[in-house]
């Protein structure tokens, strides 16, 4: 049992060794010349606009539920003109960066998990390597850089959509006009709440195209290592959002507030 | 095919690739004990042993995707072990490897493979030039018609004649063929070996080929050499190693 314990300790440690060697390799090969811009523009597209509709639903209905969890306990302290104040700080501050990076999380991570690693498997990528091309520019950079980009404007499109969505659920039980709504939530939202958030998914889409590319190119051969790199991308980035949103609750406390 | 195999240009005495005593293990496994390999330019060479023999591993070597644990594996007179990243990124140029699936780039199209190490390796810009290249090689493997399929649409074999083509197009000195007909069919075997000496002869390229395939081997090697147990235990053409009195090397034969 000891000795099990050692090597699952040793194994960990030998990972993190070389996570921070693929992490060395991506920023040496994003500082050096021949960046791959169309790569980068089709997983742009890949990443942002076909996650577009799953987090735009996720964010909708997630702002129609809040609202409608919400309001019955305020309305108990005659409090439900603070609703869009509420909805706004919660959604923009923490339920709509971490809701969305999750969601990413498991679409794109896994999928970028899954894609390298069949490429692996099928020697793909031994090949891009072999010829004399580089496959830590043409794969890595592109899908790390498009997820860093990607996931930040996901999300503020997200947040958007999830306050329309409260606004509706608003209207559901009393009226509240569209600009006396949005009045409330700008009222609410200062620059506090949108700097930490908007940085730490930044953090949030560096780690989902981090852990993905990571765990696909780094994959063993075989088809099961396939499904394996994808789950474990899942699993990973979801693990790491929630530490960086730990780490940057903690920071903005200490410079914001 | 005789023919095909006179016409090519006489074999110097320049040693492209030399292994000497390359010994190589993963872990407690040891799969090269103590390999001993010469490829003069011009020559093909195949390599035949069963599977799990080091075969692959060998000429994973020569490329620098392994790293030899003792002894030397020079490539154009150079120690591949001891180059740097831009130094074997510059070898990797001057040698082909065509991979026993095909390694086709799933996501792009036949003309996109193509073009690949145009633009990355050569960094051909022009779409003119990229074109006329890209023509050029289709035509030779005899597939111009499939220039816009996805690799999903294409049969083995003519996967194989794509990755052939794509390993072609930067226009190799060394070829290193992985199983070139694993897979296939007994006549686009054939096909894929006859295509082999075309293309030798097309870009006069020196050639390690790992096989199996005797019809392949027939038709391919100049030299044979037989991998077993992490070494190299029997040497000739194709017909001094048919009556080889060693029983695992006739083995192959029949």
């Amino acid at each position: 049992m000891a000795e099990q314990e050692v090597s699952g300790w040793k194994k960990w440690v030998e990972e993190s060794g070389e996570q921070v060697n693929f992490l060395g390799a991506f920023f040496r090969n994003v500082f050096t010349g021949g960046f791959e811009w169309n790569e980068f523009v089709r997983q742009c597209y890949q990443i942002g606009y076909r996650s577009f509709t799953l987090v735009g639903i996720t964010s909708f209905i997630m702002g129609v539920v809040l609202t409608l969890q919400s309001r019955p306990t305020l309305v108990k302290f005659g409090a439900n003109s603070m609703l869009p104040l509420m909805v706004s700080v919660s959604i923009i501050r923490e339920i709509g960066p971490v809701i969305t990076a999750l969601i990413c999380a498991g679409k794109i991570s896994s999928g970028i998990g899954a894609e390298l690693g069949s490429m692996k498997v099928t020697e793909q990528i031994d090949a891009m390597e072999v010829s004399g091309a580089n496959p830590m520019q043409y794969l890595v950079v592109t899908r790390i850089l498009a997820t860093t980009l990607m996931i930040p404007l996901l999300t503020l499109l997200g947040d958007a959509i999830g306050l329309f969505g409260s606004f509706l659920a608003v209207n559901i039980s009393d009226h509240m006009s569209w600009m006396l709504y949005f009045n409330k939530c700008l009222k609410a939202i200062s620059f506090s709440d949108l700097l930490p958030a908007f940085t730490k998914t930044i953090f949030f889409g560096f780690a989902i195209g981090f852990i993905g590319c990571y765990k696909g190119f780094n994959s063993n051969k075989g088809t099961e290592s396939v499904g394996i790199a994808a789950n474990s991308a899942v699993v990973n980035a979801s693990l790491w959002i929630f530490f960086l949103d730990v780490v940057a609750v903690q920071l903005s406390q200490i410079l914001f507030y | 095919m005789e023919r095909i195999k006179k016409e090519i240009e006489p074999k110097s005495n320049e040693i492209v690739v030399d292994m000497e005593d390359v010994r190589l293990g993963f872990g407690e496994k040891i799969v090269l004990k103590r390999v001993n390999l010469k490829l003069k330019r011009g020559e093909n060479l195949v390599i035949l042993g069963r599977s799990g023999q080091g075969k692959s591993v060998a000429i994973k070597c020569i490329v620098g995707m392994l790293t030899q644990d003792e002894g030397s594996v020079k490539v154009f007179g150079d120690e591949v072990s001891e180059k740097n990243e831009t130094e074997l990124k510059e070898l990797r140029t001057r040698i082909g490897f065509l991979f026993q699936s095909g390694a086709l780039y799933d996501s792009m199209s036949v003309r996109e493979n193509l073009e690949f190490p145009l633009t990355r390796v050569l960094r051909m810009r022009e779409q003119d030039e990229l074109d006329k290249n890209v023509d050029e090689v289709l035509e030779a493997v005899g597939l111009k018609d499939a220039i816009d399929k996805m690799p999903s649409d294409l049969s083995g074999g003519m996967r194989k004649r794509v990755g052939l083509a794509r390993t072609l197009i930067v226009k190799p000195e060394i070829m290193l063929y992985d199983e070139p007909t694993t897979g296939l069919d007994p006549i686009t075997s054939r096909e894929i070996s006859e295509l082999i000496m075309q293309m030798q002869k097309k870009y006069k390229t020196s050639s390690i080929i790992i096989t199996h395939d005797m019809e392949c081997a027939r038709i391919t090697a100049d030299r044979i050499l037989v991998l077993d147990n992490g070494e190299f235990i029997a040497e000739g053409s194709y017909k001094e190693l048919e009556s080889s009195d060693k029983k695992i090397v006739r083995s192959f034969f029949k």
